[in-house]
Parts: structure tokens; C-alpha cells; sequence
């Protein structure tokens, strides 16, 4: 196909424009974007930054606006972006023969030397595949030659990238913002050589640290049979490490990007100015991947943020700002940068938002003073309904906690609160589940004596256990499980006014189990489910289960086999070969941990544990500040024997946050 | 108060935004030029911004119409015309701003005033053909049309609406794409019918290209455009009495 779509697509792509749904979704012209200039070096190494689901997803993903900037900041480098077209358009796409292409310069994607994917979603796979293959790339990577682009991928997913093994040409750990100038040079100069022999281009990539090239790795398995597990994954190549370290950017400070935000000109998600805060988080939560390998804490400077605020605000004409982080209320120059950004709002109009909000009354007056009078609802993650659970998954929270919190909320004029939960944790019982239906009671409970109607909103997903947490040995419940669970907390709120329960598809938390702590063996698998049409996994009204566990069982695979069963602590994990930045034996220490339900205070404040995540980059946590944040609980050397004593809801002391 | 019109031209790429989009657009094209926009009062307070008759998604337009509420406390002396070449600064490609002008904020709206627009489509096809379809309709005395609106389907007489329809002239000059295109003016009063809601009657499903040229006003008796810009006297003058 690649030989009968045109360099650039514009021309044939847009009659099919007035006959697509959303066609904004397909121009670009966004204000606000870096133009390419392909005319910058004699031969520049041209990118294409693709997320792999619609627009309105993935253009915000910071990451890959972070990267364009910086692709386009290089002398000898010249970046795009690409997103998933809709099946309608795809359709299109084939009949017409029109490429997989960019939104800058609508270039279809074989004009590239690098085809860049961001992976923060494992239902993405199939997707990335389509992708691949609309761009007249085949889809396996030792079937392409020196004419495709080199197939690469980066973000969370990648952290077991065996799955995906077939497919990428070579993959990309941890932070990207200093790796993507090295591979750059390492392509310009196999270009400039000879640029014809792509084995030696991928011996030299692995020769750059944190890049893992699938194709230089061998891996052997226990045996033939249908229930074996990896035995050994080995480098074959002399420029390949035995252990693929992730990257990590030592000092945020140095990297103020993006520095022009991409102002979207139709809806997207998240459709407002994102500024990062910090990386990576210490809380220790050990269902949380995202945590885990983002560490260590790497903290902006409040000025910086501050002035990233203001002069982004100034150049998108936003009127919201969304502080960034995987746990913002902890961000040790909120305080400053709020004061900042409220003082110079001289009309209040902007609106502060936090993604992730503490489960405190400090979280709640931090939400009071920023969303100018904006009280829609407010969203706290309790993870677990019960203080037993909580400590086995140490989400250090107490109930008194959550009462402070939501009793915070809906004393100032908030009427709407969502309690995010997990379902199917370690060792989770029924009393647990239930916990969740008399915690949301006990809310409403509290709501009532602050209005009359007011409403508070069970979000429960199924648990699925991640590479590189402590719950990676740990077997994800079955699908029936989860649903049996799931009915448990509705029957227990159905009668309940003002409660109202959504929860995930169990399938679709099966689907990502497997995907997330499978290997290479899956490969096949993808390919199927993607040949059967299994696209737009994410998307509900797309989601096909039963593909997955057809091509599953057309390889003599189960899903029980990656997912669903518990793993001791000798077997060969799928992703041994990477190094996230944590030892192995502090994860499995914590795993045992939570099994006796021993919390693990925030290291920031308390003694280091040693995982790993410090001292193998030889810098510690950077955080603006030495002194803890104000109002802390979780973590903040609280004394965790109390924290399961249960207040009763009307004995709750409120804590008023002075702001009457 | 002051109130200003603006009128702008949406060509390329930018006219598969979609009206909501465009609102959107100019809201933070507003804010990042500085505009001394007046504000709704309330809890969400919004810049009062007056889009006139919707464009449709994918059509472009040499003229479409938006007013805009100054504060008068930070309004200063400033010129429509500086603000709009403020504005002009902060949209996308292919969005012009050709004229700017203070109205009257107590005058009619422009969804109010609007009483017809006039489109030209590039239509495919054969041109005798077209001709031959355009008469017919012309000649008819009711043309029953099912329309579809807020998910409801009702039935409408599009005769009324049709002020006046021609095709016209194949271009020779090798600057214009080849092929029909066919101009008409549909009237807005009581309710509009959309561009392909005749162009359908017609059986021109997929046009190559539809834009809209001009909307008029008659509200005080001689034909002009919102800003008062003259109709030009061909105007109306195909229309047969209905």
C-alpha cells in the first residue's frame, strides 16, 4: 500500500472528510504547534509521534507533546503526530489506499524513519498493530527492511514490552526527554553511512541505555506444553545488555516542556493548560504501577510551575490549569504556586484544577481555593472499603480520614462526591467488598446534614496486577469473581437514596491481567484478535472479548496462566530483563508485607527502605522543600495502630479549614 | 455597553470545525488577545459572545457573523477595528476577519435579523441535467421535504424557503475546478432549511464543496447585510412569487 499512497494524503483524504464522523479530528492547524521544519539539516531524522487511539485521547497525552518539542528543538530532527483514525475513516483509508498519516503536514507515515508509539493503555495493542499496518509497514518487525520506519514504542505498557515483542523494532524505558536526541544521532549516522542494513542500525540502538530491542533477546520457556512458563530470556547480541535500565531525568528543572501546550481546536479530554508538578511518588501504594516506576520523586521548582502557569495560560487563553502529578495535594510548593496564580487572576476567571486529590479536609480546602466557585463534584480515591485493606495495599488512609473530608466537601457547598474503589485486591473478603457499600453510606449519611439531596457516586473497578509492583506475583481474580464481588456492593446500595454504583467491565480487566503480565507467547495472539477486527479495545461499543479468548485458544493459551495465577517468588517474570529502578527483593519484602498487613509510611519523611529507586541513579528524591506538607495524614507519621479504629460518622470532629 | 460585529471567512482545513468547536475557538481566541469582553454574571461567568445562524460542519463561508459584548469599564477608546486585527493575530489558519464595526446592543440579534443566505455548491454531475432538476423545482408549487430535527421527523413545504436557484455558468479558466455549481437563497423565517436538505432534493448527496456567500437582512426594508452591506440588486430577483 505504501507504494500507491501519495507523500502527502490531504488531497485524496479530504472529499472523505464531510463523510466521517468528527472530521476536526483529522486536520491539525491546532494552534499553538512547533511547524516541522524538514528543511532544517541536510538529511533530518524525521519522526512520527502516534498515539494510538482517537484524537481526542491522545492529543493531550503530555508525554507526546513533550517529545515533539523536543524532536523539533534538534538540529538534525524533524517530529509529527499521528493518532488512530476512526473505524469509519479507516474504512476509507483501505478502500482508497491512503496511508496512515500525520495531522501537521498530513504525510503519510512511510515517509518516516521513525514510526513512535505512546503505550499507556494495554487495549491499545491491537490498535497499534491497525496502525502499523495502514501505514503500508508490515506489522511484524523481522519482516520490515530498510525502506520501513523503525518501529518503536515508549510509556507505561512498555514495562513489559514482551507482548508486544514481534511487533517493535525496539522500545523505549522510563523518562524520554533525554533519550530521544541520542537514538536521533544513532540513526542520522547509520543514515548517513549507509543507512541500508537495518540489523546493524538495531545493533546500535541497543548500545544506547534504556533502549530494549525485542529481536537481540532469546527467550526459552520451562517447556512445550500449554501451561509453561519463561525459563530464561537472554541477550544474543554482544551490544545488548544482559538488564535494560529505564531512563530517568534527574532534575525536572531542566525540562520546562511543553512550552508551547497544543491548544486543540475541537473537544478533547483533559481539554485544558497541564502543568506537571512533579514525577514519580513515594506513597508506596502497591497496586499502583504508575508509582512504583516513576520513581524517584522529581519535584519542579514552585517558580518555575508558576511561571509555566502564567505564561501558558497566556498563550493558550485557557481558563483552566490542571497541576500534574500522580498526587498533586502533596506537591510541597502548592501552597506558593496557588497563592501565585490566585494573585495574579486579578478577575477570577481561571480555574486551578488537582487530577488526584487527597483524601483530607487539607485536599478539600486546597480544592476550595481554587475552583472559583466551580462546586460540581469532588473526586477522593479510598481504593479499599475496609482499614485491613487498606494496610495490605497501603493506602494509608483512615476512615476518620475520608468522613473529614467528604463532611469538608459538602460543608462548602460541594453536593456531588465520587469514591473511586478497587475490587479483587490480595486477600480481599467479602466483609472487605462490603466495606465499600457502608463507607458510601456513611458519606451520604454525612451529606445529609448539609443538604437534602446530596449524592455520592461508587466508582469500582476489578484489580489487575502490574509488572513492578508488589502485587505482580499476586493472581488477578477470574472474571465471575469480580462480578460476584461487584454485585455484592450493588445489592448492598441499591436500596440506597442518593448512591449511585458504576463499575468496570471484569472482561476488560481480564484482557488488560493478561496483556500486562503475559509474554512473548501473546504475540500471536494480538496479531489474531486484531486480524479478527478486535480494534478500539478501550472503546465499550468495540470491545470484543470473545476474539481474544478465541486467538487465545487457538494457541493453547489461557488467560488463567498469565493472569489469574499466583506466581512464586523463583519463577522467571516475563520482564526480569528490565530494570525499572526497583530491586526485586524490596518488592517481594513489600508483597509479604501486605500479606501481614504491615503499612509502609511515605519514605520522603521517614527512613528509606532502599528499593532501589534512589540509590541506583545516585540522586535522591528532589523536593523543593525539606518540610513535609501541611495538613498530612497518609503517611505523614501518623500512628497506623489507630487507623482501624472505625469513628462512628456522627462523632466525626470536623475540622473546619478557617475559611468561614 | 458596546457592542461589536465582526465578519469573518472560514476556508480550508478549519471548516470541518464544527460550530460548537468555533465558539470555543474564538472564546480563547478572545482571551489571548486581550478582548475587554464583557462577562455573564453568576457562577461560571461566561464572555457574552453572539454566534449568528450555524454554519455546517465541512461548508466554508465568506460570511459568517459574530457579535461581541465589551466591558464598558475596560473598553477604553478602543477601535473594532484594532480588536479585530488583535483577534486576527490569535485564530487559526484560514478563519479572516474582513470587517468590524459597532452596532447597536439594543438592535435585533443576528439569528433575529437574518432572513436569507445565499450558497454556492460545487455540485458534480451533468450540467443539463442539473438544469433540468433546478426548473422542475422551480416550476413546483410545494416541495414536501421529511426533515429531522432534535431526533424528531416532521414534514415541511421547502418551496417558500427557496428565494431563488440557478446554475451557474461552467467555468473555463483553469483557476476554478471544473463542473456544475448551482447558487440558491433560502430564506430563515419562520424556520431555516439546511444547504443539503435541498441539495438532497436535487439528488446532490455528496457535493464536492458548498459556500456560503452572503446572508441578508430586509428587516428595515432594503435588502442588506448585517454589517449594510448592499445587496447587490440581483438579489431576490429570480425569486418567483410563491
Amino acid at each position: 500500500m505504501s507504494s500507491q499512497s501519495p507523500e502527502f494524503v490531504w488531497d485524496i483524504l479530504e472529499p472523505n472528510l464531510p463523510l466521517v464522523q468528527k472530521p476536526s479530528r483529522y486536520i491539525g492547524c491546532e494552534l499553538g504547534v512547533v511547524e516541522p521544519d524538514w528543511d532544517k539539516s541536510a538529511n533530518p531524522v524525521s519522526w512520527l509521534l502516534t498515539y494510538p487511539d482517537t484524537y481526542e485521547i491522545g492529543l493531550p497525552n503530555q508525554g507526546l507533546q513533550i517529545l515533539f518539542e523536543i524532536i523539533n528543538e534538534h538540529p538534525n530532527a524533524v517530529a509529527e503526530r499521528g493518532y488512530a483514525p476512526w473505524i469509519d475513516l479507516e474504512e476509507r483509508m483501505r478502500t482508497q489506499n491512503i496511508a496512515f498519516f500525520s495531522v501537521d503536514t498530513h504525510r503519510s507515515a512511510s515517509g518516516f524513519d521513525v514510526f513512535a508509539f505512546n503505550l499507556s493503555a494495554e487495549l491499545n495493542y491491537t490498535n497499534l498493530l491497525n496502525c502499523i499496518d495502514l501505514a503500508g509497514v508490515p506489522i511484524r518487525a523481522d519482516e520490515r527492511t530498510a525502506e520501513h520506519p523503525i518501529v518503536i514504542a515508549g510509556g507505561h505498557c512498555t514495562y513489559n514490552p514482551e507482548p508486544l515483542a514481534d511487533f517493535l523494532d525496539a522500545v523505549v524505558m522510563g523518562d524520554g526527554e533525554e533519550v530521544v536526541s541520542e537514538i536521533t544521532d544513532v540513526i542520522a549516522a547509520w543514515k548517513d553511512a549507509d543507512g541500508s542494513n537495518r540489523v546493524e542500525l538495531l545493533h546500535a540502538l541497543c548500545g544506547i541505555e534504556g533502549v530494549y530491542v525485542p529481536s537481540a533477546y532469546s527467550v526459552e520457556y520451562t517447556s512445550d506444553k500449554p501451561g509453561a512458563v519463561v525459563q530464561s530470556i537472554e541477550p544474543q547480541w554482544p551490544e545488548a545488555p544482559e538488564v535494560i535500565a529505564k531512563r530517568t531525568i534527574a532534575d525536572l528543572a531542566d525540562w520546562p516542556y511543553p512550552r508551547s501546550p497544543i491548544v486543540p481546536l475541537t473537544e478533547v479530554v483533559h481539554d485544558r493548560l497541564n502543568v506537571e508538578v512533579f514525577r514519580g511518588c513515594t506513597r508506596g501504594c502497591r497496586f499502583c504501577q504508575a508509582g512504583m516506576i516513576t520513581r524517584p520523586v522529581r519535584e519542579r521548582p514552585a517558580e518555575q510551575v508558576a511561571r509555566m502557569v502564567a505564561d501558558g495560560l497566556e498563550s493558550t487563553g485557557y481558563d483552566e490549569v490542571a497541576l500534574t502529578s500522580l498526587s498533586t495535594a502533596d506537591f510541597s510548593g502548592i501552597s506558593e504556586v496557588v497563592s501565585e496564580v490566585m494573585a495574579q487572576d486579578t478577575e477570577g476567571r481561571i480555574s486551578v484544577s488537582l487530577p488526584s486529590l487527597r483524601v483530607d479536609a487539607f485536599g478539600v480546602d486546597i480544592a476550595s481555593q481554587l475552583q472559583n466557585g466551580r462546586r460540581s463534584g469532588l473526586t477522593f480515591a479510598p481504593e479499599a472499603g475496609t482499614w485491613r485493606m487498606r494496610r495490605i495495599i497501603n493506602k494509608l488512609i483512615r476512615e476518620e480520614d475520608l468522613y473529614g473530608a467528604v463532611d469538608s466537601a459538602f460543608s462548602q457547598g460541594w453536593r456531588r462526591v465520587k469514591l473511586y474503589f478497587l475490587t479483587g485486591l490480595p486477600s480481599e473478603t467479602d466483609e472487605d467488598t462490603l466495606g465499600i457499600a457502608r463507607l458510601a453510606r456513611n458519606c451520604i449519611e454525612i451529606g445529609r446534614r448539609h443538604h437534602k439531596s446530596p449524592s455520592v457516586t461508587l466508582s469500582v473497578g476489578g484489580f489487575v496486577p502490574k509488572p513492578f509492583t508488589p502485587f505482580q506475583w499476586f493472581g488477578q481474580n477470574t472474571v465471575e469473581e469480580l462480578d460476584r464481588k461487584v454485585n455484592l456492593v450493588r445489592d448492598a446500595v441499591r436500596r440506597e437514596r442518593g448512591i449511585q454504583i458504576k463499575w468496570h467491565d471484569s472482561r476488560a480487566s481480564q484482557l488488560e491481567g493478561v496483556l500486562s503480565r503475559g509474554d512473548r507467547r501473546l504475540g500471536a495472539v494480538i496479531e489474531q484478535a486484531w486480524r479478527s477486527g478486535a480494534t478500539f479495545q478501550e472503546w465499550s461499543e468495540c470491545f470484543d472479548f470473545d476474539a481474544w479468548m478465541n486467538a487465545l485458544e487457538s494457541q493453547g493459551l489461557t488467560p488463567e496462566q498469565f493472569s489469574n495465577r499466583h506466581r512464586g517468588e523463583s519463577e522467571v517474570l516475563p520482564w526480569d530483563h528490565i530494570d525499572a529502578g526497583l530491586h526485586k527483593d524490596f518488592l517481594w519484602q513489600d508483597w509479604l508485607d501486605a500479606l501481614d498487613e504491615v503499612g509502609l509510611p511515605d519514605c520522603r519523611w521517614t527512613p528509606c527502605y532502599d528499593c532501589g529507586a534512589c540509590t541506583g541513579y545516585g540522586i535522591e528524591h528532589v523536593v523543593a522543600s525539606a518540610v513535609p506538607p501541611a495538613g498530612g495524614s497518609q503517611g505523614t507519621g501518623q500512628d497506623l495502630d489507630t487507623g482501624g479504629l472505625i469513628p462512628e460518622p456522627a462523632a466525626v470532629a470536623v475540622k473546619l479549614t478557617g475559611r468561614q | 455597553m458596546t457592542r461589536i460585529r465582526l465578519k469573518y471567512s472560514k476556508y480550508g482545513k478549519v471548516r470541518f470545525l464544527s460550530h460548537r468547536d468555533m465558539a470555543k475557538v474564538v472564546e480563547r481566541a478572545i482571551r489571548r488577545s486581550h478582548v475587554p469582553v464583557a462577562y455573564s454574571q453568576g457562577f461560571s461567568p461566561r464572555p457574552k459572545l453572539h454566534f449568528g445562524l450555524a454554519l455546517p460542519t465541512g461548508y466554508e463561508s465568506d460570511a459568517e457573523y459574530l457579535d461581541i459584548d465589551l466591558d464598558p469599564d475596560r473598553v477604553g477608546n478602543r477601535d473594532p477595528e484594532v480588536i479585530a486585527e488583535g483577534l486576527q493575530e490569535c485564530v487559526p489558519r484560514g478563519i479572516t476577519i474582513c470587517e468590524a464595526a459597532k452596532v447597536d446592543p439594543k438592535g435585533l440579534s443576528l439569528q433575529e435579523m437574518v432572513t436569507s443566505t445565499v450558497w454556492v455548491a460545487r455540485t458534480g454531475g451533468v450540467e443539463e441535467q442539473l438544469r433540468e432538476r433546478c426548473s422542475d423545482l422551480l416550476k413546483a408549487s410545494t416541495i414536501e421535504i421529511e426533515i429531522e430535527r432534535k431526533g424528531k421527523q416532521r414534514r415541511e413545504d421547502l418551496r417558500p424557503l427557496l428565494l431563488a436557484l440557478e446554475v451557474l455558468e461552467t467555468p473555463t479558466k483553469e483557476s476554478i475546478t471544473p463542473g456544475p455549481r448551482l447558487t440558491f437563497e433560502l430564506g430563515t423565517k419562520p424556520r431555516s432549511i439546511r444547504p443539503s436538505e435541498l441539495l438532497d432534493v436535487l439528488g446532490i448527496t455528496e457535493p464536492l464543496g458548498v459556500r456560503r456567500m452572503y446572508q441578508w437582512t430586509d428587516s428595515d426594508a432594503t435588502m442588506h447585510g448585517p454589517l449594510g452591506e448592499p445587496a447587490p440588486p440581483s438579489t431576490h430577483a429570480k425569486a418567483p412569487a410563491s
